[in-house]
């Protein structure tokens, strides 16, 4: 039984794999349009703004370095695959299969994060070139914990995006939905701006909400800024087993509900 | 060319374009809230800067917020125009049907480029000119008919600044069929068209003005507003739009000898 499904999961991954090869451009353009970090932080240590935070211009380069590395590995589109596949008819087959098409998604996510890896290194090496002062080795211990941290979070975005495709089944344009949850993801998960940097007015709640850990979180253990290391992992774990079981239930309504369209 | 014969084919284009978008209401309604989302999303970090400094590139608060307005327009038209047709363009190509587009009795250049529209973008320009008006108010700018030109030539230039760099990079579909990521990578570079060039250091300034000139985008018109752009500035812009215009239709004719057609 688990050779059985240790074999689905290699062929999986091997399958995604090549299959994401072979667009190494397309990967290497997607890396690219992750450096809206770099632009920020060159607003932040331009105008002296990170004075005010108490954080100095290396410690803060290398936040931005990791929020960068953190969105790259926790990027999340199943929405758009699946939004496609659903409204082709694709789907249709995938579910007589005796695995959750889900799986098929999650694997195409790790083989791109695979293939992505290589073009990340050379955009942080570039980097370290233009800001030669932030080179720094994390230790062992933080970069394991980093690691999972950053897997945690694709995890949450990855649920969330799961359910908001799940929608699918009830409306043909959910991913209309997932480009209006991405507005307080992109401002609020601290990719722009450190969540210290916020006002107290928005502090006092954020923590709560999942949006700090998907890269603030994530960030600032890499980088060796101050954070809760056991709070933050709980807090991330907490919502996955918030959000997997509402997954479910959404994935076993809908199916239920699915009329195979565009067949 | 016969402009009323355009003028008709557009009519038509719009009507069609309409009914078949106005099936998905609720969707509309999302995409608005999705627009309000991210200009307060953006006011936000803007305010996060300014906490605790009074001038940024040396543009206040209340100034700033004009470059937001006018981002806000704009991204308001590309989302109406460019998006919907010129992301088209990657399907027409890829599934052979631009055959169909050449064979038109039509300039191929306005059908791809005119053909859709989405009516959430239409939200999205009004709320950019609602936030526009609130700073004209808030900054006391006098509005006299000098100034109105101004602005509307520098915000038209941007408009065609805007339409030639999406045109570009569509176009270059002809080659590399697949660009939809250089489409996301052109984005996330107009993103900073939502800040004053001028909080940028010396060489990311001289990176989006030479290379892509995103600061002509937004920057210029701002200051146009404020009272504080100088005459070449403008002029600059004027010459740069131009040639971006006409640079992407020859680059399109150009590109146009290359299409082989899909499968053949």
């Amino acid at each position: 039984m688990s050779n059985l499904i240790n074999r689905k999961i290699f062929t999986l991954l091997k399958v995604q794999y090549s299959n994401m090869l072979e667009y190494r451009v397309e990967i290497a353009l997607w890396a690219i349009s992750g450096i809206i970090p770099f632009f920020m932080l060159n607003i932040w240590t331009n105008n002296n703004l990170n004075e005010s935070i108490n954080i100095s211009d290396t410690m803060l380069s290398r936040y931005f370095l990791c929020a960068f590395f953190v969105r790259q590995f926790s990027v999340v589109w199943v929405v758009f695959s699946f939004e496609e596949d659903s409204l082709m008819g694709k789907v249709s087959p995938y579910l007589i299969q005796p695995l959750n098409p889900f799986f098929r998604y999650f694997a195409q996510h790790l083989a791109e994060q695979i293939t992505r890896f290589p073009f990340a290194l050379i955009i942080a090496f570039f980097f370290f070139i233009f800001n030669p002062e932030s080179i720094w080795i994390p230790n062992f211990g933080i970069l394991i914990l980093s690691i999972v941290s950053t897997f945690l979070s694709f995890l949450i975005q990855f649920l969330i995006q799961s359910i908001v495709a799940c929608l699918c089944f009830w409306t043909e344009k959910a991913s209309s939905i997932e480009r209006l949850l991405f507005i307080p993801t992109l401002f609020l998960s601290g990719l722009l701006a450190p969540v210290v940097s916020f006002p107290t007015y928005v502090k006092s709640w954020i923590y709560l909400t999942p949006f700090p850990y998907l890269i603030d979180f994530p960030a600032n253990l890499l980088s060796g800024n101050e954070t809760n290391i056991s709070g933050g992992l709980s807090m991330q774990i907490l919502w996955i087993f918030l959000l997997f079981p509402l997954f479910k239930k959404i994935w076993s309504e809908g199916t239920k509900k699915y009329t195979a369209m565009g067949s | 060319m016969n402009l009323r014969k355009y003028l008709k084919v557009y009519k038509k284009f719009l009507h069609t374009s309409l009914a078949s978008e106005l099936e998905y209401k609720t969707n509309i309604i999302v995409d608005l809230i999705t627009a309000i989302l991210s200009l307060v999303g953006s006011i936000f970090l803007l305010s996060i800067f300014f906490q605790n400094s009074v001038y940024i590139g040396g543009w206040k608060f209340e100034q700033a917020l004009i470059i937001q307005a006018i981002y806000t327009i704009l991204n308001g038209i590309t989302n109406t125009w460019f998006n919907p047709n010129l992301t088209e363009i990657v399907k027409h190509i890829r599934e052979g049907t631009l055959d169909f587009v050449l064979l038109k009795p039509i300039d191929s250049q306005f059908f791809i480029s005119l053909k859709k529209i989405n009516p959430s973008g239409f939200l999205e320009i009004m709320l950019g000119f609602l936030l526009l008006f609130f700073c004209i108010r808030i900054n006391q700018i006098n509005i006299n008919l000098g100034f109105l030109t101004l602005s509307l030539i520098t915000i038209s230039c941007s408009i065609c600044i805007l339409y030639s760099l999406w045109f570009f990079i569509s176009t270059t579909t002809i080659w590399f069929v697949k660009t939809w990521n250089a489409i996301e990578v052109l984005r996330s570079f107009l993103y900073i068209g939502r800040f004053p060039l001028n909080s940028f250091s010396f060489s990311l300034r001289i990176f989006f003005s030479v290379f892509i000139p995103i600061a002509f985008i937004t920057t210029i018109p701002s200051e146009v507003f404020l009272g504080i752009s100088v005459l070449w500035k403008i002029l600059l812009e004027v010459i740069v739009a131009t040639v971006f215009l006409i640079t992407s239709r020859k680059f399109w004719l150009f590109a146009l000898k290359f299409y082989s057609s899909a499968s053949s």
